[in-house]
This record gives C-alpha cells, sequence and structure tokens, in this order.
C-alpha cells in the first residue's frame, strides 16, 4: 500500500543522506522525497512516498526513529490529510493548440506563467493522480517538458507534526 | 581556559575516564597524537594496523563494558578501520572512533589521505560526526559517548579536520546532556509486561530464547533468576552464550544453524517462547516460513523496537532496557499466585530429555588424528572453564561455542553478525587490556589467524601472554563443508597452502611456539602452555583432521527442526 511519512530531522549536513541511504540499505522503495527547513530553521520536514506492506512500512517508521538525528516520524496516510504535488509543464502553444491548452489548463485550475510566442509554462497544484490526469488529458506530442516536485503532505485538524 | 582542538580531545577523552585508546597514528591526527604524547592518563596502544586497533577497542568493549576508544589518521587508516567498524555495528558493541580528516579547506578536493569519512562509514556506525568547529569539538565528543552506550550500543565515529585540532576556544567539559531528536526508553510497558507474566505463566512447551543482548545490558543474573524462578528451559544465541550458565540444569546450549538437537527442537516446538534480548536472526530461526509453521506465542523483549517484528511477529512486544524489564517481569511473577502447570512442564522436561538423548555433539577422538572438538573439550578442562575465549570465524568457532561451555558473561569474544576473519587474535589483546589478569585463549584457525598476523607483534611490545589455539585443517574449512554438502564435493579455492612454519613464525616475534600432530599430546601442550608458558604468548598449532564437519547443521533454507545430525552421514 502507499503510504505518505512525514519526517521533522536535525537541519545538520548529510540529513538527507541519511533517510536515503537508510531506503537504499535496507532495501525500502522511495516514490518521492521532498526536504525543505521549517519555520523552525533548525529543523528539516522531509514527505516520503513509499509503497510497501504493512510490515515493511512499520520497519520503515521505525528504522527511521532510530537515525539519531530524526526527532519525529508520522505516518500521514494513518489518518485525515492533505497531500499536494506542483508540476510545471512546459508544452508547445501555436495555431489551434494554444487556445485548446488554455482551456485545458483552466479547466485543472492550472495558471499559465511564462508566455512565449510558440510556448507556455503551466503551472498545477494537487494530488498526483490529478496531475496524471492533466498530462493524459493534453496532447502527449506538445509537451515539452515536465518538472514535479513530489508529494507534500500535512495532517488534517489537529493532527499537528511539531516539536 | 583557551585549548586547541588537540588539547580538547584528549581532555575529553580523561573526562571520559578512557583507560586505552588503540590506534595508528599519521598525518591528520598528528596534533591530536602530539597532545597524547605529553600526558599520561591513559595509555595508547600502537597497533600495526588500523582494523586491529578497532577490533581490539571493540573487543575491550565487549569483555568489560567499558566504551572501547580507538583513533586512526584520514584516507586509508579510516578505510582500513572499516571492517572493525562495521563488525561492531552489526553486534551492537558501543565504541568511539576517533578519525582525522584533511583541513576544512581541503575537504572535497580530493587532497591527500582524504575520503569522506562520514559518507563511507555511515551505513555502520550507530551515529557519525563532521566537526566543522573547534567550539563543537567537546560537545560533540559528549555525545559520541553518550550515543555509543546508551539504547541499543554502537559504535559512534567523530571525524575531526586536522586544523580544527590546532584552533583554540574555551573549553569546559559538558556535564549534562539532552538531545531532543534522541531518548533511549528505558521502562518496558506495564500492561504488556503484565500480558507476558500471564502468558508465561499459561504455558505448557514453554521456552526462553536469550540472546547477546543479555551480555551488552549486564542482565545475566536476572534472567538466570527469572528462569530458575519458572523452570523453564534457556537456549542462548552465539552471541548469547554465557548470559545463562552453560553448565546449568535447565540450559540447552545453543540454538541455531549449528545449535544443539534439544535446542533446535524445543525452540520449534515450544508453545509460548519469551525472546530475550535476540533477533531472529537467519543463523538462528533457518526458514522463517518453516519456523512460522507451528502456532507458539512469543514475547519479544529488546530495546530496539525496530528489531521486534522485522523476521518474525510477536504477540507481547516489550521494548525496553533488559534489566529494568526483567526486574518488572519478575516482581510480577514473584508476586503473582499463578504458578507454570507442574504436570505439563515435566512432560515437556521428559521430551526435552529424549532430545538430549540423542547427544547431538558426540564426536570420536582416535589414536592418530586429532579431532578439533577434543582440543576445545581440553582447552575447557584445562582452564577450568573459566578464560575469555575470542574466536575468528568459521568452523572453529562453531566447536568453540559447542563445546566451551561458558558459564559468565562476557567471557566469549567473537564476531556474530559481521562474521569476520581475523578478529580472534585483536580480539584477545583487546580482552586482555581490560582484564589484565585473566587466562585469554584465542581459537582460530590457519586461515583466519593470518587475516591479522601482524598483530603478533603488537603482542609482543605489550607482553601479552595470549594462548593461540591454531586449529589447523589446511582448509577455509566452513567453506570447504558447504562444498561437500552443497556444490558437489567441488572444492573451489578452499585449500589453504604454502602456510609459514607457525612455530619458527611465532618464534622470530619472541614467542612461544608449540606443533601438536597426535591427540594424546593435546592435553600435556595445553597443560604446558598455560603453567609452565603463563607469563608468554604461545602459538600452538594444531593439526587436526582435514575433514571434520560442524554438526548438528540446520542448511540454509532449511527449517530448524530439519537438521542435518553427524550419525545420519
Amino acid at each position: 500500500m502507499r503510504h505518505i511519512i512525514s519526517i521533522l530531522i536535525e537541519n545538520e549536513a548529510g540529513a538527507l543522506s541519511r533517510v536515503s541511504g537508510l531506503f537504499s540499505a535496507r532495501a525500502f522503495n522511495i516514490e518521492s522525497l521532498t526536504v525543505a527547513p521549517t519555520e523552525d530553521a533548525s529543523l528539516s520536514r522531509m514527505t516520503i512516498v513509499s509503497t510497501g506492506s504493512d510490515d515493511v512500512i512499520e520497519q520503515i517508521t521505525k528504522q527511521l526513529n532510530k537515525l539519531i538525528d530524526v526527532v519525529k516520524v508520522v505516518d500521514l496516510s494513518e489518518a485525515a490529510h492533505i497531500e499536494r504535488e506542483l508540476m510545471l509543464v512546459k508544452v508547445r502553444a501555436a495555431g489551434k493548440d494554444r487556445e485548446e491548452m488554455k482551456r485545458i489548463a483552466d479547466i485543472f485550475r492550472g495558471r499559465i506563467i511564462d508566455v512565449t510566442d510558440s510556448t507556455y509554462v503551466i503551472e498545477l497544484t494537487g494530488n498526483g493522480s490529478k496531475l496524471d490526469a492533466f498530462l493524459e488529458a493534453i496532447d502527449r506530442a506538445l509537451i515539452l517538458e515536465t518538472v514535479r516536485t513530489g508529494v507534500s503532505g500535512i495532517g488534517r485538524g489537529d493532527r499537528i507534526l511539531k516539536v | 581556559m583557551q585549548l586547541t582542538g588537540a588539547e580538547i580531545v584528549i581532555r575529553c577523552l580523561q573526562e571520559e575516564k578512557v583507560e586505552y585508546v588503540f590506534g595508528y597514528p599519521g598525518g591528520s591526527v598528528l596534533y591530536i597524537y602530539d597532545e597524547l604524547f605529553k600526558q599520561d592518563k591513559f595509555k595508547h596502544v600502537l597497533v600495526r594496523h588500523e582494523q586491529a586497533a578497532v577490533h581490539a577497542a571493540d573487543a575491550y568493549s565487549r569483555s568489560s563494558n567499558k566504551i572501547g576508544v580507538c583513533m586512526v589518521t584520514s584516507g586509508p587508516g579510516v578505510t582500513n578501520a572499516v571492517t572493525g567498524i562495521a563488525t561492531a555495528y552489526m553486534d551492537s558493541v558501543p565504541m568511539v572512533i576517533i578519525s582525522g580528516q584533511v583541513p576544512t579547506a581541503y575537504i572535497g578536493q580530493d587532497a591527500f589521505q582524504e575520503c569522506d569519512t562520514v559518507g563511507i562509514t555511515r551505513p555502520c556506525v550507530k551515529h557519525n560526526f563532521l566537526v566543522k568547529d573547534v567550539k563543537d569539538l567537546a560537545l560533540t565528543l559528549k555525545k559520541a559517548f553518550y550515543i555509543a552506550k546508551t539504547g541499543r550500543p554502537g559504535p559512534v565515529l567523530v571525524d575531526i579536520p586536522k586544523d580544527i585540532t590546532n584552533q583554540k576556544c574555551d573549553f569546559e567539559y559538558p556535564k549534562t546532556l539532552s538531545m531532543r531528536s534522541y531518548n533511549p526508553v528505558v521502562k518496558g510497558h506495564g500492561g504488556q509486561i503484565k500480558k507476558a507474566v500471564q502468558m508465561l505463566l499459561e504455558a505448557k512447551r514453554p521456552m526462553i530464547y536469550a540472546g547477546g543482548g543479555v551480555i551488552l545490558s549486564d542482565a545475566g543474573d536476572r534472567l538466570t533468576k527469572l528462569a530458575h524462578t519458572l523452570g523453564y528451559p534457556v537456549t542462548n544465541t552465539l552471541m548469547g552464550l554465557g548470559g545463562y550458565p552453560a553448565t546449568d540444569r535447565q540450559s540447552l546450549g545453543m540454538l541455531g544453524m549449528h545449535g544443539t538437537y534439544e535446542a533446535n527442537m524445543a525452540m520449534q516446538n515450544c508453545d509460548v517462547l519469551i525472546a530475550v534480548g535476540a533477533r531472529f536472526d537467519d543463523r538462528v530461526i533457518g526458514n522463517p516460513t518453516h519456523f512460522g509453521s507451528v502456532a507458539r506465542k512469543i514475547i519479544h523483549i529488546d530495546i530496539d523496537p525496530s528489531s521486534i517484528s522485522k523476521r518474525v511477529k510477536v504477540d507481547v512486544p516489550i521494548v525496553g532496557n533488559l534489566p529494568d524489564v526483567l526486574d518488572e517481569l519478575q516482581k510480577l511473577l514473584d508476586a503473582s499466585a499463578g504458578v507454570p502447570d507442574p504436570k505439563a512442564l515435566a512432560a515437556w522436561w521428559k521430551q526435552i530429555d529424549e532430545w538430549r538423548a540423542k547427544k547431538s555433539l558426540k564426536y570420536k577422538q582416535g589414536k592418530e588424528i586429532i579431532m578439533p572438538q577434543y582440543v576445545v573439550e581440553k582447552l575447557y578442562e584445562v582452564t577450568g572453564g573459566d578464560a575469555f575465549v575470542t574466536s575468528d570465524v568459521g568452523q572453529h568457532q562453531m566447536w568453540a561455542a559447542q563445546y566451551y561451555k561458558f558459564d559468565k558473561p562476557r567471557r566469549w569474544i567473537n564476531s556474530g553478525g559481521l562474521g569476520t576473519m581475523g578478529v580472534g587474535l585483536p580480539y584477545a589483546m583487546g580482552v586482555r587490556f581490560a582484564n589484565p589478569k585473566a587466562t585469554v585463549a584465542c581459537i582460530t584457525g590457519e586461515a583466519s589467524i593470518q587475516m591479522n598476523i601482524q598483530e603478533l607483534s603488537t603482542a609482543k611490545q605489550f607482553r601479552l601472554p595470549i594462548k593461540i589455539i591454531n586449529l589447523n585443517n589446511r582448509y577455509l574449512g566452513m567453506v570447504r563443508q558447504w562444498q561437500q554438502m552443497f556444490h558437489g564435493n567441488r572444492y573451489s579455492e578452499s585449500y589453504v597452502d604454502a602456510l609459514p612454519d607457525f612455530v619458527k613464525l611465532a618464534e622470530s616475534y619472541g614467542h612461544v611456539g608449540m606443533k601438536i600432530e597426535r591427540p594424546a599430546d593435546v592435553e600435556p601442550a595445553l597443560r604446558e602452555a598455560f603453567t609452565k608458558h603463563k607469563n608468554d604468548l604461545v602459538f600452538m598449532d594444531f593439526l587436526t583432521d582435514q575433514t571434520a564437519n560442524v554438526y548438528p547443521m540446520v542448511a540454509a533454507g532449511k527449517g530448524l527442526s530439519e537438521m542435518i545430525l553427524a550419525e545420519e552421514l
């Protein structure tokens, strides 16, 4: 099953490699990993999307907790949560495609943030499947470049991950 | 008062009451070695290869529960140390490794003797640090010692760039330490302990399975008391030997790939299993599916939550420090009105005694060729079972574990997890430094001993009267055994040729050498070594049976009850 694991970790050199090294050493799977400092600059927050059986996910959270620099670990997917991913897509937008591309971007609540005579850069946020759906909806031949941030997640309501 | 980084390192080691530092100098640690030269609060043991420094510090720790410390230079100093660090990590041994690093400004420039120490060692340490500011040095070393010995112990490495050791700052050794990201659990969960007591009392075919955690946490006495209160059988893992007295009636000996018949059968057929500081290793339970094919309830006590339900699902997990949890268990048990079902227990012991009657460790000692098992048995007799025994890795390691009956913890020192050949001699050195009056024997083979043979020189310099028991069968014995059993007798590269004359070799280092070729000479030779040559290092080269195999054996992928016994062949 797919899980979204959030980690608060001391913001020190090598923190990312401790986590990524753990995943590769123990043959755990990573679908995406995002990391950035929090409002408290001494802490970084990571979001890892992984798939595995309940046993594997249990080992992943235990092993993450075992890392000396890790302050807290939460499996967001255990309860109500929100996940978002940001995607930037550069598409060919010339001639009859130009209007069509704008229309589809609007439908997906995307924003066009860069324009040339022949291209658009579209910014899109949402969960992974929405971004996938957008790419499905447009003509594949018109996609010039895509970049996705990977998933960020946060618990709903009173679920708070903080020191 | 302003001190240089090098002075701070020395002062921190003194504050931690370090007695010995095992190490080897080099360019990046010159300032530290200069300060080391000027002090006399702790001693430095100069080894002949960095790997041996780490092994010696590791055994110093294993045999005493003090923290072993070693010091190496950057680059090759560190890479040579890696095998030692990984060995200690796999067996959860508390250690601090101080490594030199190229000056801060050179890091990343492919400087002379530079390597990414923190990167290379990351997967085989409990934690590591790169010190980037001399002001962080004292706190970092304090953290290193604290992390190494608390929770599930392990090696911690502190990498110190050369310029840091020559910069000055105010020094004060922190008295206390708190880390928001590291708070090891101590007490076990009360409700879980209660459940465990209930389960133990309801058992019909109970089994206590005790591992290296018992040794590491000094919980042997508590475990013994608990086992005696319950009257239940106890088996020890390779790492747990000595955690429960081997000569006690309730001891079934070692379990696992080369465990006794009774231990493995009882482990497989019990209905309630309590795992104490053990981790259901692949060499212990064999095939996990086969192990899981019998219904049983499992209680698992461990300080490391990630060891619980990793390979085998358990019913009652208890995370905590063993001595604390065992105290709590004992208290509840003593206060409980219930007692184990005497009828069921008697029937279970009757069954176990039938398994025991198989005498799965028997072997035949003829008049011509020395059997390796016989040498270990005689060593046990001659030393009164009271020696510290180190071993290397292979057949001799298993025979040592099977035939030397360890009654006390911290007497059996070997590389269980990583299985590192070459540890035996440096381990014996570390043991002797931690226990200056102890009898120390190193059971090894002609292949393993050559992996750190240079330490005969260190042993001479520090006058360490180690007795080396070389079980010389002219083969990589364990490899040969597997090739015989599973690879159609094709002995691919498992011969050991062009051996040195070990007697002359030992003598050339200034030690005593002995060659023993006949069974009748085994005991007299051992007596001579341990009495007449009490104060010498004696290298005893026993020419042993070339085809002897270790039995019983659970082949890889097989279940615990599917043992191959010596008699079946």
